[in-house]
């Protein structure tokens, strides 16, 4: 078998007193859809920002890309994509201005950087709002907007912090359909959601509970597993037994 | 150096963008230099003078009226005796009381003349001392006269009156280069201050540790915007002062530029780092409040170094403006050359290279 895109040993953060991420471990296909299911609190966010060269962990070892999480955070910079949980793209800037500043900054050439951003935008059939400024665009449009930027780049993995937070339904559904197009280029999705539906949208699927990874397989062996009907049962089974959170 | 290009262009796009900042940045100096030069006078004015007459002669009539006619006092009507002037001090309606004694003219060339009293309101230390000390010397000029004209000889040896406190054109032109660089100080320092910060709270920021992005292309993307901007303000500033005031470095400008641009690279390096190490706005504004106080009371920029406590003199080594603050003073009063002046040029240098190093290492994109 190929080698994972991911691959986490005991990955451990504290702050203090407080372990948010306890010795997890877990490998990431590429090419995968890897749902990353917690309750809030759980230690998703804390997770992927160890992944994404954000954070340091305080233990353990891990490999994104290629390159170790703990020495070489800015070589995984490189390679992958995030959305973060809160939007973050630059309001005062156009759509179009947003695309060439990401695209800049990974070191696209300017005619690249000009050819992707209108293909994104074609598939997104968003061209002729290239020029309007962001902050006027209502949030479905700024979360997939969002998620195309952070694939500008062409990263091997992109991260997805609750991506879909907020949105109505019919852009949730756009949304996925985005993410599935991506996977299929063979772009690797991390991606962390509330939604149980998405999650059975996903190729496997992790469940944190407390800081720990609980459970990992695909949908249909975890509904196996833990004899439910739907992947909703499954993470209210894990999530009953935690301590923290709200 | 074409990521760094690109961030400089979302930068000035996003300044353009900003429904404030351009209007700020050509107001803020304009204003600044038509109207303080103008308040930030330590000139005494409007002094309020009680005079109690006893003596009713011809030469309390004159100093009566010579007290009126001086520009700094204004004289309070239908005060006849001294309780009545005190009630008047008390109550903050009167500055200063001069009370002439029965018999006063009478005795002028006797061997025991009759004394005069002030007394003056000091609660306002400022106002006080200088309005009586105004007010003595009005009246010396006005006995010198007198004495003059009775023919005594002792005259110009009574009195020597020296007009010291008569600077008002001098003092604004000390408070214009000072006033330059208060506007330096607020631009460079806590525009760029807000700029990080903006981004934090924005979460923009966080995309951009998620990028290949190095820190230092980064800061500097920060920093330079401010540099243009702060070169524009004392640029603009410098044209008011010659235009409204007539006044004009007498020393080169490019000393002025260079002495601007080591000052401006430093501060904005300090409003950097200050804005790195606080997660919103508020925060980042008591931060450099807090500084900027200090920088502006005790860098000479409004009372002389030379009067202040042995202690605050040395503390006053390592505040930056303390030496730009001189550097524009005497090149634009003095025409001072940079020879002479070569050692706060060296410590702006010292102050840009360590703040701004400070900035590099303060901001990190892993944590």
């Amino acid at each position: 078998m190929k080698e994972p895109i991911i691959s986490v040993r005991n990955l451990t953060k504290r702050f203090g007193n407080f372990t948010a991420v306890n010795a997890i471990s877990f490998d990431v296909e590429k090419g995968e859809i890897f749902g990353f299911l917690g309750a809030n609190g759980a230690g998703k966010t804390t997770a992927m920002r160890m992944l994404c060269g954000l954070s340091f962990p305080t233990s353990g070892s891990g490999k994104v890309a290629g390159f170790d999480v703990m020495r070489e955070g800015e070589k995984i910079k490189r390679h992958i994509g995030y959305m973060s949980q809160r939007f973050s793209l630059y309001n005062d800037l156009t759509v179009w201005e947003n695309m060439q500043f990401y695209a800049g900054i990974y070191g696209m050439s300017a005619r690249d950087s000009a050819a992707r951003s209108t293909e994104l935008l074609q598939r997104l059939d968003f061209l002729n709002e290239r020029d309007t400024l962001v902050g006027s665009l209502p949030l479905g449009w700024k979360q997939k907007l969002s998620f195309v930027i952070a694939t500008i780049h062409r990263p091997s993995i992109v991260f997805l912090d609750e991506p879909t937070g907020g949105v109505d339904p019919i852009t949730r559904r756009q949304f996925w359909e985005l993410i599935y197009e991506a996977a299929a280029t063979g772009t690797t999705i991390f991606v962390t959601t509330h939604y149980m539906d998405e999650a059975e949208y996903c190729s496997r699927v992790s469940i944190m509970v407390d800081g720990e990874v609980r459970a990992l397989d695909t949908p249909a062996q975890l509904k196996k597993q833990f004899a439910a009907e739907s992947m909703d049962e499954v993470f209210r089974t894990l999530a009953r037994g935690a301590k923290r959170g709200e | 150096m074409r990521q760094l290009i690109i961030l400089l262009k979302k930068e000035f796009t996003q300044i353009r963008r900003n429904p404030f900042l351009p209007r700020l940045i050509i107001a803020f100096p304009i204003m600044i230099m038509l109207v303080l030069p103008w308040v930030t006078t330590m000139d005494v004015r409007n002094v309020s003078v009680a005079i109690v007459d006893e003596d009713h002669s011809q030469l309390s009539q004159r100093i009566t009226s010579d007290v009126s006619a001086a520009e700094y006092f204004k004289l309070t009507d239908g005060v006849y005796s001294y309780s009545e002037a005190l009630a008047l001090l008390e109550d903050c309606q009167v500055d200063v009381i001069l009370s002439i004694p029965r018999g006063f003219e009478h005795d002028l060339s006797s061997a025991q003349p009759k004394k005069l009293g002030v007394d003056a309101n000091a609660v306002n230390a400022t106002k006080g001392s200088l309005g009586s000390q105004y007010l003595v010397q009005t009246i010396a000029l006005t006995l010198s006269k007198q004495l003059a004209e009775q023919g005594v000889e002792a005259a110009s040896d009574i009195v020597v009156v020296q007009n010291r406190y008569n600077e008002t054109l001098d003092y604004r032109h000390l408070m214009i280069p000072a006033l330059m660089i208060m506007l330096l100080i607020l631009i460079c320092g806590f525009l760029s201050a807000i700029n990080i910060v903006i981004e934090k709270e924005n979460g923009t920021i966080e995309q951009i540790n998620v990028s290949p992005i190095g820190r230092f292309t980064f800061t500097l993307a920060k920093l330079i915007p401010y540099w243009i901007i702060g070169l524009f303000v004392i640029s603009v500033a410098m044209l008011v002062a010659w235009l409204v005031y007539g006044l004009s470095p007498q020393g080169s400008l490019g000393n002025i530029y260079l002495a601007t641009i080591l000052f401006i690279l430093g501060f904005s390096g300090f409003g950097v780092a200050i804005a790195n190490k606080s997660d919103n706005i508020q925060q980042t504004m008591f931060v450099m409040f807090f500084f900027v106080i200090i920088f502006m009371l005790l860098s000479g920029l409004l009372t002389p170094i030379s009067s202040m406590p042995d202690w605050a003199q040395k503390f006053t080594l390592i505040l930056p403006p303390r030496y730009f603050i001189e550097i524009m003073r005497s090149v634009y009063l003095k025409g001072t050359t940079f020879v002479e002046m070569w050692h706060n040029y060296a410590a702006l240098t010292g102050f840009a290279i360590v703040f701004n190093l400070l900035a590099a290492v303060s901001y990190r994109k892993q944590s």
